[in-house]
């Protein structure tokens, strides 16, 4: 069968979700080749094998922590090489879709960013793509080259399907662009606590509505009733009441979770592009007008302040 | 010696208009009004800003799209930058990523370049790759996504803050580079700006001048083929009731019949 490279997202070893979900994908169009860089790489071995990985190519080297992007575009250059795979695919993040693009220009092939779902077909992977903020669905395919496709998170469920996962190291040799750009600083971010906003089941959002950071903490508390992750607009990123990490919308987070709920958010496009997939949408506003309401599932037109404390309160009560 | 800044701008179809694509399944660019892409104003703001540390800089807006695109040049040229150049062919029609970014690399080492800026996505494709595949096609480092740049002595430094942490880089010129929208607010173009637009330089430039094929770029010259385009089905009326005091406890009775609690 032919095999599918699969970037490995991971946090010293921990292996993040959406890559666990880019397994299940991989199955569909062939045999999963993973590959995993930087500290920790072997460590990821036993989870990628537990969900269906073949194959777990492995490199670590400073450069792939003190350069930016191009060390690691060598190496997937390099596992492509070795393996002659039928299609590369990457989890869609900022870097992934980076390092995606970068290897797509050196191999001559055409990429897909952002797919939402992947087939298998007579001509190659079929991936469908969510357009104009989530409005239309398209149906898309590499029509040169090896194709080379980044995935959303929650496109695809976990699944185990034990493999063989045989650990080999790759042999990378760094190009004269690798050290191009020097990360000369690195702030981590604090851990909340709370689960990973691109990956949470549930998100709890925030909009101008909320009316200062002191207040962010109710949506906070209904977000930890419901084991949920925090998102907020651009209006109240913007005005300094949420870290910008959090926004969700085309240039924030784009979120696909089970369950939205948009509260004091109006509801403009730009938010929509990145909360219009989510299974069940949910909104607490006063205006019975806001656009958010076009979207819901269930809404509440009123006052978020006595809403939302309310909702958390029951929420608490109903689980015991 | 100046500093020869080149901007990469994007000619899209306005978001908050019905956008849809055409019978050729490629962006429907006639029914709906275009503009200079929201995003790319703040990559024209860092480069008037970088210009104005530098003791020379010149500034070339650029874009490959239809006639229609010289629209997001004039905003551009109005809001500060020196010259235009608009690479134009009925050949480029349909073009994915990889045919836009080999017309945009052979253009800007046509103009040539010590800095080329570029928005953090269009808003119309947003695939936010188009930076990375340039700087590769160029051979020159990549400083992307920065929400804080700065020129200095030949070398760019900037912040680039990411999903697990926020990064400081630095790499020397020529480089490529991508702004976010964190960057800071791009400038509205004066009534002297505007005026003074009309008189700036615009060259128009097609395959030919670039040395491309056309079977290079373009529909049939794609790397990618859309099968097909479907409009998301309207979404069913939800419930939606008012609050008169139980509103949080009936939301609640939803996401329990959902399941969620
Ligand atoms: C290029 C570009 C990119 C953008 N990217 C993003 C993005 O990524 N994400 C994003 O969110 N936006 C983005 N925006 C901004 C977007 O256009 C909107 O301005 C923004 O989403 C508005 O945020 P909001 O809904 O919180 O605020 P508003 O539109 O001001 O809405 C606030 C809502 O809260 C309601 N409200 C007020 N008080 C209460 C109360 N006590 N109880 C209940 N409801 C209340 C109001 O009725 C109103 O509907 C972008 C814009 C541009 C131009
Ligand atoms: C909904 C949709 C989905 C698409 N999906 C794909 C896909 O999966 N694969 C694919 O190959 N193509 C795809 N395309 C086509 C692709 O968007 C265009 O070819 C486009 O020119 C390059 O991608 P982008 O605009 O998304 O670039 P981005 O990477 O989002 O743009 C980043 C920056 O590059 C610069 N830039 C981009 N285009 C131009 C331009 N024409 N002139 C000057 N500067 C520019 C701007 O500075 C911009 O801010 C898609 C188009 C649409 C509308």
């Amino acid at each position: 069968m032919a095999e599918v490279l699969v970037y490995v997202d991971h946090v010293d070893g921990a292996v993040r979700k959406p890559t666990l979900e880019l397994l299940t994908l991989a199955r569909r169009i062939g045999e999963p080749v993973a590959v995993a860089l930087g500290a920790g790489a072997d460590a990821t071995a036993a989870v990628l094998a537990e969900h269906g990985a073949v194959k777990v190519l492995t490199a670590d080297a400073p450069e792939f922590a003190e350069y930016l992007v191009v060390p690691k575009v060598d190496a997937l250059q390099a596992a492509y090489e070795a393996v002659s795979p039928a299609a590369v695919l990457v989890p869609s993040s900022a870097e992934g879709k980076e390092i995606a693009a970068r290897l797509a220009v050196r191999i001559g092939s055409g990429i897909i960013t952002d797919a939402v779902d992947l087939e298998a077909d007579d001509k190659g992977p079929v991936a469908t793509q969510a357009a104009f903020a989530a409005s239309f669905t398209t149906k898309s395919r590499v029509s040169k080259g090896t194709p080379v496709i980044t995935v959303k998170p929650n496109s695809a469920p976990v699944e185990a399907a034990p493999a063989a996962g045989t650990v080999e190291a790759l042999a990378v040799t760094f190009g004269a662009l690798a050290t191009g750009t020097r990360i000369t600083g690195r702030t981590p971010r604090e851990s909340t606590g709370r689960p990973e906003l691109t990956e949470a089941a549930i998100v709890v959002s925030g909009g101008r509505g909320v009316n200062g950071a002191e207040n962010f903490h109710i949506i906070e508390e209904l977000a930890d009733s419901l084991g949920a992750a925090v998102g907020a607009s651009r209006a109240a990123v913007d005005a300094g009441w949420y870290p910008h990490c959090n926004q969700v919308g085309q240039t924030g987070k784009s979120v696909s979770p089970q369950l939205y709920i948009a509260s004091g958010i109006s509801g403009a496009i730009q938010h929509r592009a990145g909360m219009q997939t989510s299974k069940t949408i949910v909104a607490v506003n006063k205006d019975a007008e806001a656009p958010i309401f076009d979207l819901v599932d269930y809404g509440v037109v009123g006052d978020l302040f006595a809403v939302v404390p309310q909702l958390t309160e029951e929420i608490k009560v109903r689980k015991g | 010696m100046s500093l020869r800044i080149v901007v990469c701008v994007k000619y899209v179809p306005d978001a908050t208009g019905d956008r849809h694509f055409a019978d050729d399944l490629t962006v429907d660019r006639d029914d709906v009004d275009g503009l200079l892409s929201e995003l790319d104003e703040y990559a024209v703001e860092q480069a008037l800003q970088i210009a104005d540390e530098a003791d020379d800089a010149e500034i070339t807006v650029l874009t490959v799209g239809p006639e229609d695109a010289k629209d997001a040049l004039r905003k551009a040229l109005s809001m500060g930058a020196d010259k235009a150049i608009h690479v134009e062919d009925d050949d480029l029609h349909g073009s994915d990523v990889m045919g836009t970014s080999l017309v945009l690399a052979k253009a800007i080492e046509k103009a040539g370049y010590d800095l080329v800026i570029a928005g953090m996505a269009s808003t119309d494709g947003v695939m936010g790759v188009l930076p990375a595949i340039l700087a590769e096609r160029l051979g020159v480092p990549q400083v992307t996504l920065l929400s804080e740049v700065k020129v200095e002595n030949g070398t760019v430094t900037g912040r680039r803050d990411g999903d697990s942490a926020s990064e400081t880089l630095e790499a020397t010129l020529p480089a490529l580079v991508s702004v976010t929208d964190q960057s800071g607010e791009a400038r509205y173009p004066s009534f002297k700006g505007i005026m003074a637009a009309k008189k700036k330089p615009v060259e128009s430039w097609d395959l030919e001048e670039l040395e491309i094929e056309a079977d290079e770029v373009g529909l049939e010259g794609s790397w990618t083929a859309v099968d097909s385009a479907a409009q998301r089905p309207a979404r069913t009326a939800g419930t939606i009731v008012k609050d008169e005091g139980e509103g949080g406890k009936q939301l609640a009775g939803f996401l329990a019949e959902q399941k969620f609690i």
